[in-house]
């Protein structure tokens, strides 16, 4: 797949279509950011129009799937919980310590239906400001996480 | 000419006979009776219509005075012309006999006998007919209920049995044995576990008899204390009590491992049945109602047989191990003791009965409290625009004020209950103490036999306030139990084809003919004869009521035609395998269905193996895919119940992908676009085009403009097809669609029967 892709000065990603057109300010969004991350990822335009559709990572050129992957990692914010040390009470809102692929951190659970069951041993967490913490495998959790989390379910 | 062998109508009421008999002539028979019952100024008074084979005779209420001038016995000979008819009002049936244009009689009746009435028209007919033509009476073939004269289906009178509304009996439980017997053998070992651990328990006071006797009462009188004995004696105790220990806990588990099982099949069973019974069923029920009964009736049964039946039968046997163990001790002790015990019974049972009212009324009340809830919180956009917050926290506190009175009174009976229990107890253990003392004074019984006897009833005593629960739990669980059957027992009206005909590739040619559909007495679809080409779209046009979504519905085979047939590429529907044949249809709602789960799945409903490329193009053709990706999880995005999140022109557009993806020849849009605003419209229109092309397309639309890309438009009114045509020849036509069209381009609303003469051309 040939993509004209560029970096602007700010930074931002600009996609230039077969016909020279130059469009800024495009955004990169996944189809299926949970269930099949590297499948099937689309070019959006400013006005909301789908620009190009990638049905497949791989087929883009090792320039471009860089670009594309540095404007995804900027964009998406899901932390991975790896170890849930605490919880301020077993009723909700319930404020947990957690620790995620990206440092420790706190999450405000609003209800129990909050956690959303994704497959048989994967959890999406929002909290209260909408964030979403992963647990890719309830099993690989410690006992002590593992024993926390089973309240909550 | 005369139909003699005919026998007597069965079940003529008795008090008649005498009355009617010295009116009859020769070997006249009657064929025919109506026991009316109002007079002519309807008051409930009984009189008789007879039919014979040569006349109509009429009895007046036998213990009424006949008036001046009036005979309490009428006669009208058959002669030509003479007609009986029926109708009613407000509840009022009456039954009119005419000749030609004059009245001879008239008689009023309440509508419980409408059907016997009908059933004594036609008799009546069949005798004049006879008369008349001199040809024998015409019989039914068909059995017929010899209540209502309805004709029986499957040796059932479908107006008599349905409306017995018997109370639940406790025999109900045992059709529960259906799903019980699977589990027999683990029943069977439960039981025996249950006798062994019920013996176990009845060691220890036993023991206490030589603990007394060889023990501690040598030791007052002097002699030194035998460690040998003690020792085996506690340990007697403590082997019994680790005993009953483990045979209760594995016969616990084992019955409430099998009851669960018995449970949840019987949920599971009843909602697969559910799921198969036919749109009318629900239409009819209230989803509350469905829910609770698959939800808190089967738990219900569950929790009764897991817990109260076997506690109530732990408690029996206990009863009666204790009995044959205190008989073979001492038998006049025995006796003693067991004697308050029907009292004791009795009495608590009385005052159970008295709560139980009490409890019964309480579920009421509180049933009330939270229908207040229930109707305000959907409602609360309302209560809030009208400001009636005030209205409806006060209907709330008397809502509540009601309960709290109710929970008063039978807190009153309640805080008495638990004492007086105690009290009675405490009762039979003194006659027990005082007999038991006499006997000891008498040297008839040691002081260990007393002591074993009071440990013994003592158990027992405190039992029988929780097998006095028994009768309301199975009361309750025998109804619950009913509800369940209920369902069980209903026969889908869509039944499955006994020889199925399987189509490989449907070409979707849909043939109507004569399809007639009735809706309780309301017929709604009459005489519609419709042939609709493989890929063709028609428009169905009508204003509400006419019968649109009856026909899509009876087109999707959700209710079968009362007359007439369906058929697709020339095989009745019929004859088809429901869910085969739906596969074939794609339907798209006015009001999007979205189930809870992603996106995705929901796209994917009716073909759960999509790829998700598939689901892609799918949701690409129903120009859903841009603002699918534009949702924080994009495919993978949560969406509840009503789709919250979403707006009613996404939702729409989700179900049409879902529509798309299945690749269904036959394409079924109500009102696909009636809930969406003129710019969504067009979102939609777009993806809708996808969606028809090269399908055979019905749609429904309340705007005309939607329906351009139609190639013929049906106009129906009142259940008839009044009009069919492409539009330019509709509008040529200037009849009932040109009105329609008119009026939808004045904006205003659309009424068939502005012009009902032209109408009336329209339909001859």
């Amino acid at each position: 797949m040939n993509l004209i892709l560029s970096l602007d000065a700010a930074g931002q990603l600009a996609y230039t279509d077969p016909d020279g057109k130059r469009h800024e300010n495009i955004l990169v969004v996944r189809a299926y950011p949970i269930s099949a991350p590297d499948e099937g990822v689309s070019l959006i335009g400013e006005d909301g129009h789908e620009l190009v559709w990638i049905a497949d990572l791989r087929d883009l050129s090792a320039n471009n799937l860089n670009l594309v992957s540095g404007e995804l990692a900027r964009r998406e914010f899901m932390p991975k919980i790896s170890r849930i040390a605490a919880v301020s009470s077993y009723a909700t809102p319930s404020t947990w310590t957690v620790a995620t692929d990206r440092g420790e951190t706190e999450l405000i659970l609003k209800a129990e239906d909050h956690i959303r069951r994704l497959g048989l041993t994967t959890l999406l967490i929002t909290d209260s400001q909408g964030i979403s913490f992963l647990i890719d495998d309830v099993d690989r959790l410690d006992r002590h996480s593992r024993k926390l989390l089973d309240r909550f379910l | 000419m005369n139909n003699t062998s005919t026998p007597a109508p069965p079940s003529f009421p008795d008090v008649w006979q005498t009355t009617v008999r010295p009116h009859l002539q020769g070997n006249e028979q009657i064929h025919a009776w109506l026991e009316t019952n109002l007079d002519e100024r309807l008051h409930f008074k009984k009189s008789l219509l007879l039919a014979t084979e040569n006349r109509l005779l009429y009895f007046a209420s036998f213990d009424r005075e006949p008036a001046a001038g009036a005979r309490s016995c009428l006669e009208f000979p058959y002669r030509a012309r003479l007609k009986l008819e029926q109708h009613d009002h407000a509840g009022v049936g009456s039954l009119t006999l005419t000749e030609g244009e004059s009245r001879l009689a008239q008689w009023r009746y309440t509508l419980a006998l409408d059907a016997a009435t009908l059933r004594f028209i036609k008799q009546f007919v069949r005798q004049l007919d006879s008369f008349l033509s001199g040809g024998p009476v015409v019989t039914d073939t068909t059995e017929a209920c010899n209540k209502c004269g309805s004709a029986l289906v499957l040796d059932q009178c479908p107006q008599c049995d349905a409306d017995e509304e018997a109370p639940p009996s406790t025999w109900t439980l045992l059709r529960l044995w259906r799903f019980a017997k699977p589990y027999r053998w683990q029943l069977l070992s439960g039981f025996m576990l249950m006798l062994a651990s019920t013996a176990a328990t009845l060691v220890p006071p036993y023991l206490t008899m030589p603990l007394m006797d060889k023990v501690l009462i040598p030791y007052q009188n002097g002699a030194p204390i035998d460690t040998v004995t003690v020792s085996w004696l506690l340990g007697g105790l403590f082997a019994s009590a680790l005993l009953a220990w483990g045979l209760g806990w594995a016969k616990t588990y084992i019955l409430a491992l099998v009851s669960e099982r018995i449970g949840a099949d019987l949920r599971t069973v009843t909602y697969e049945h559910l799921l198969k019974l036919s749109l009318e069923y629900f239409g009819g029920k209230r989803t509350g109602d469905l829910m609770s009964r698959i939800g808190s009736e089967s738990d219900r049964i569950c929790v009764f047989l897991s817990l109260h039946l076997l506690d109530f039968a732990t408690d029996v046997l206990m009863i009666l191990m204790t009995a044959a163990i205190l008989v073979s001790i001492n038998p006049w002790l025995a006796v003693v003791t067991l004697l308050p015990l029907p009292v004791i019974a009795w009495m608590i049972h009385i005052v159970r009965d008295k709560l139980r009212t009490g409890f019964e009324k309480i579920d009421r009340v509180w049933s009330q409290v939270s229908n207040v809830l229930a109707d305000t919180i959907p409602g609360i956009r309302v209560v809030k625009a009208f400001a009636q917050e005030d209205r409806e926290a006060s209907r709330f506190r008397a809502a509540n004020a009601h309960n709290l009175l109710v929970n008063d009174h039978i807190n009153k009976i309640w805080s008495l209950f638990s004492p007086s229990v105690t009290l009675l107890t405490e009762i039979g253990l003194l006659v027990v103490w005082a007999f038991g003392i006499w006997l000891v004074s008498r040297d008839e019984i040691t002081v260990g036999v007393l002591t074993a006897f009071l440990a013994y009833i003592s158990r027992f005593y405190t039992r029988l306030d929780s097998m006095s629960r028994i009768v309301s739990v199975t009361q309750k669980a025998a109804s619950g139990a009913k509800r369940i059957f209920d369902i069980l027992d209903h026969v889908s009206s869509v039944p499955e084809p006994a020889h199925p005909v399987h189509l490989e590739n449907i070409s979707g040619r849909i043939t109507l003919r004569d399809a007639g559909f009735r809706y309780g007495n309301r017929s709604v679809i009459k005489g519609l004869n419709l042939d609709i080409e493989p890929g063709e779209m028609i428009g169905l046009v009508g204003h509400s009521g006419s019968g649109k979504s009856t026909l899509v519905n009876l087109m999707c085979r959700f209710y079968d035609v009362s007359e007439g047939s369906i058929s697709i590429d020339g095989v009745n529907i019929r004859q088809l395998p429901i869910a085969e044949y739906r596969s074939n249809i794609g339907l798209v709602l006015q009001e999007p269905f979205l189930f809870f789960g992603s996106i995705a799945e929901n796209i994917a409903y009716g073909k759960p193996a999509a790829t998700r490329a598939e689901i892609i193009a799918a949701a690409r053709a129903a120009h859903a895919h841009e603002f699918i990706l534009r949702l924080p999880h994009g495919y993978d995005s949560l969406v509840g119940e009503r789709g919250h999140g979403l707006s009613g022109g996404e939702r729409q557009r989700i179900s049409i992908a879902r529509a798309l993806l299945i690749d269904p020849r036959i394409l079924i849009l109500d009102e696909a676009t009636a809930s969406v605003d003129t710019e969504t419209e067009k979102e939609i229109q777009k993806a809708l085009d996808n969606l028809v092309h090269g399908r055979t397309t019905i749609a429904i639309a309340h705007r005309l403009s939607t329906l351009h890309k139609a190639h013929r438009l049906v106009v129906l009114d009142r259940g008839v097809v009044v009009e069919i045509g492409n539009h330019d020849e509709l509008m040529a036509k200037q009849g009932a669609y040109y009105r329609l069209y008119l009026a939808q381009a004045r904006n205003v609303d659309a009424d068939l029967d502005d012009n009902p003469t032209q109408t009336g051309e329209d339909e001859a």
